[in-house]
């Protein structure tokens, strides 16, 4: 089957395209992108009017999601994860390995792979633990999980325990040139922690996690990464330290790559007291910093020392919510809010362009984990995201296609949203409201 | 000149942080005729005849609990004493389970005691019932802060303009939080003083003069606000031993007479002699330590009486 989609903004940065022009799509594949595509030349494709309104980009891919399948079904499944990530314009999800079991031998691995192949919506790429169970101690089976899909480690929910693990990490899996995701934060200083330790936390009575919690970890794995040759990404970053660290260890050849979620670019602590007072739907670790933490965030997006934006999407379920702030579960759902957030809070402000954009959403996370797509070249595979830059959207928590409801942006209005989502040249996900204002529609030739 | 409201806005007492100026004056000016109250020989008045009031303690806290519990029965409340030990709390019932539960027998007023900050708050948004917070966390202790400022305006005649000092554990201290937001919103010159392991970042946005100095923080001060100590802070690592506590914070004679002549001594106990304060300090003609817990109860009836009782109120129930 073939697919005409014409006249819509292309922006694809890996080939250097940013504009108008027409993609064909062969099967799975795409097979040509022109200014202008002649319908005979496209004889029995499907036709597709976007127009100039309309951004055709490579598929997103969120590297860091949590599908909480297998042992936490009732928070999320990957069959309800992956329907939030296509209604959110990603392609791809790449699925931490806290699970239950935890994800630290090939049989787990193959078992989400499996429930990702029943669903068939995202493409899921599980990242396996670095040490057995996740605790700290043993090197888990790398290679074997390698072997089964895995495509980078990490003991996300925890830090990598002790400096000499991580530098065993660093070492073996620098043998396939793969990355380890750390979750920066030093246990010892985080403690009990609940929120950002700074004023707001001072005067709500909440026990506080300091940036520098996050600052020596970040900078002990640079250290290590720099001293092994191994790669190291830092996930979530969200403190003023985090970021100046990774610009310096990158500038001194460390191969450091770091992403930062759309919560910690757009909202800051002040957040807790107001319009709602302790809304557990704010508790995330690491938790919302200062304002200048924020804008140092954005900064670090302006100027490419932060490589890619994942979601760090954490679905809970609403009785773990629903208790008081330090008891409440960490964590907010992010696939169906990113591209919204991204746009109006990066694009339309003015922060970076949309080229940029591709590059944190799809470039860079391609580039990092070595997946497929990340760029819109004939004989690629067909992974696309139509992006609807002036969209008006109302973010609404009771119609996600995830099973959780755990977030701060409920009846945010935003400007930009998806259009659709295209997997192997597969439609995944159309919005309904772009398809009647915008055209998105299908014709025969 | 005092600006005094005729009511309080909210249902609720969460934290002084919601109260304006009117509205303390209000609760302050109320607890002075209620002490009135306590002078008679028969000490009780019909105002919360056939109301409950609940009171809802998660934290044990017999100097607390007594006190609500004195007020109410002096405005002729009838009141329920429920305390929940954590532990059935892990069992799985949850915080609005319990107080949904509780709502059942239609209470007025919930005064409520928790170990985590905005409980209160998440019951307030939940319950119809009026939410008092009793000590929430390490968030507030509202009527804590209204009785110690009830206490230096008794002896002092104002609060705006006088210097108080507030001396130990800033960080883990709800008295501590109310106190500077109510003492600064009545204009007070107030200095917090401690070990830098036990204060909280951003004191000087609360407008507050910090010092880690008690010479300095007690220095000419009209009043000197003692804090507990807890014990268990010492094995958190927080400062070396009490023994070099007293040394350095511990409030003796000595550093009573850097502070003003008539200066007084407070302390919301209970107290650790020799740890915060030494005895002659806490028994000598300074000290304002007993009145604080009279004044205790007259100060929540005051807002017990505003919350339940007022005229307004009661024709809306
Ligand atoms: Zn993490
Ligand atoms: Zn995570």
């Amino acid at each position: 089957m073939k697919l005409l989609l014409k006249g819509a903004r292309v922006v694809d940065p890996a080939s250097g395209i940013d504009g108008i022009r027409d993609v064909l799509v062969d099967g799975d594949r795409i097979s040509r992108v022109d200014t202008s595509i002649p319908a005979e030349a496209a004889a029995g494709a499907h036709i597709v009017e976007l127009g100039p309104s309309l951004v055709v980009v490579p598929g997103l891919i969120d590297m860091h999601v949590h599908l909480r399948e297998p042992g936490y079904e009732h928070k999320e499944t990957v069959a309800s994860g992956t329907a939030a990530a296509v209604a959110g314009g990603f392609a791809a999800v790449a699925c931490m390995p806290n699970t239950n079991p935890v994800n630290d031998n090939a049989s787990v691995t193959r078992f989400i792979l499996k429930q990702a192949a029943a669903a068939n919506l995202a493409r899921v790429y599980p990242i396996g633990a670095v040490s057995n169970g996740s605790n700290g101690e043993h090197l888990a089976e790398i290679a074997d999980m390698r072997e089964a899909g895995c495509v980078a480690f990490s003991d996300d929910g925890r830090p990598v325990a002790t400096a000499a693990l991580m530098r065993r990490a660093l070492e073996y899996a620098g043998m396939f040139d793969m990355p380890i995701i750390d979750h920066c934060e030093d246990r010892s200083l985080a403690g009990e922690g609940v929120a950002h330790e700074g004023f707001h936390a001072a005067q709500l009575g909440l026990r506080g996690i300091p940036a520098a919690a996050e600052d020596v970890m970040v900078e002990r794995d640079i250290v290590l990464a720099h001293a092994t040759g191994g790669h190291v990404h830092i996930a979530h970053l969200s403190t003023a330290g985090a970021v100046r660290a990774v610009r310096a260890g990158k500038s001194r050849g460390a191969r450091v790559t770091c992403e930062v979620t759309p919560h910690h670019f757009t909202l800051s602590d002040e957040r807790l007291r107001a319009p709602l007072i302790y809304d557990t739907n704010l508790k995330m670790n690491p938790p919302l910093r200062g304002d200048t933490d924020r804008d140092a965030l954005l900064a670090g997006i302006r100027d490419g020392s932060i490589d890619v934006v994942a979601t760090d999407h954490a679905p809970h379920h609403a009785d773990d919510k629903r208790v008081e702030f330090d008891r409440a579960s960490f964590g907010i759902v992010g696939l169906e809010t990113a591209v919204s957030l991204c746009i109006d809070g990066l694009v339309h402000a003015g922060v970076i362009g949309m080229g940029r954009l591709v590059e944190l959403l799809s470039v860079n996370p391609a580039r990092i984990l070595k997946l497929p797509g990340g760029r819109i070249a004939p004989g690629d595979t067909a992974d696309i995201t139509i992006l609807a830059p002036d969209l008006q959207v109302i973010v609404s928590a009771a119609a996600f296609r995830s099973k959780a409801r755990n977030t701060p942006f409920d009846g945010w209005p935003l400007r930009g949203g998806v259009a659709a989502t295209f997997i192997g040249g597969r439609v995944v996900f159309a919005n309904a409201a772009v398809s009647q204002a915008a055209g998105l529609e299908r014709r025969e030739v | 000149m005092s600006e005094t409201a005729s009511r309080l806005r909210g249902k609720d007492l969460l934290g002084i942080a919601d109260l304006d100026v009117s509205e303390i004056n209000l609760i302050l000016d109320t607890a002075e005729a209620m002490k009135e109250v306590a002078s008679r020989s028969i000490k009780k008045v019909p105002t919360l005849r056939g109301k409950t009031v609940i009171n809802l303690f998660f934290e044990p806290s017999t100097r607390t609990r007594t006190s609500f519990e004195i007020a109410e029965k002096r405005l002729s409340a009838d009141t329920l004493n429920i305390a929940i030990a954590m532990s059935s709390v892990v069992k799985g019932e949850t915080l609005i389970d319990t107080a949904l539960n509780l709502e059942a027998i239609a209470p007025a007023i919930m005064v409520v005691r928790h170990a985590s900050s905005g409980a209160c708050h998440l019951l307030a948004r939940t319950c119809r019932a009026g939410i008092v917070n009793a000590g929430d966390g390490t968030h507030e202790h509202p009527t804590q802060g209204l009785l110690d400022a009830f206490t230096i305006r008794e002896r002092k005649g104002r609060i705006a303009g006088l210097k108080i000092a507030i001396v130990g554990d800033l960080l883990h201290s709800r008295v501590f939080r109310s106190n500077i937001l109510l003492l600064t919103k009545l204009g007070a010159d107030v200095w917090a003083c401690g070990p830098p392991t036990l204060m909280p970042p951003g004191l000087d946005r609360l407008g507050v003069h910090a010092t880690t100095r008690v010479d300095e923080a007690v220095d000419g001060a009209d009043a000197i606000m003692m804090l507990r100590i807890q014990l268990e802070r010492m094995q958190g690592g927080f400062f070396p031993s009490l023994r070099e506590y007293f040394t350095v914070f511990g409030m003796t004679p000595e550093r009573v007479r850097l502070a003003k002549p008539d200066a007084i001594i407070m302390h919301p106990g209970p107290m650790n002699r020799g740890v915060e304060i030494a005895s002659e300090v806490a028994d000598g003609p300074a000290s304002v330590i007993l009145d604080q817990v009279t004044n205790g109860v007259a100060v929540r009836m005051a807002v017990l009486y505003l919350l339940a009782g007022g005229g307004e109120n009661e024709a809306a129930a």
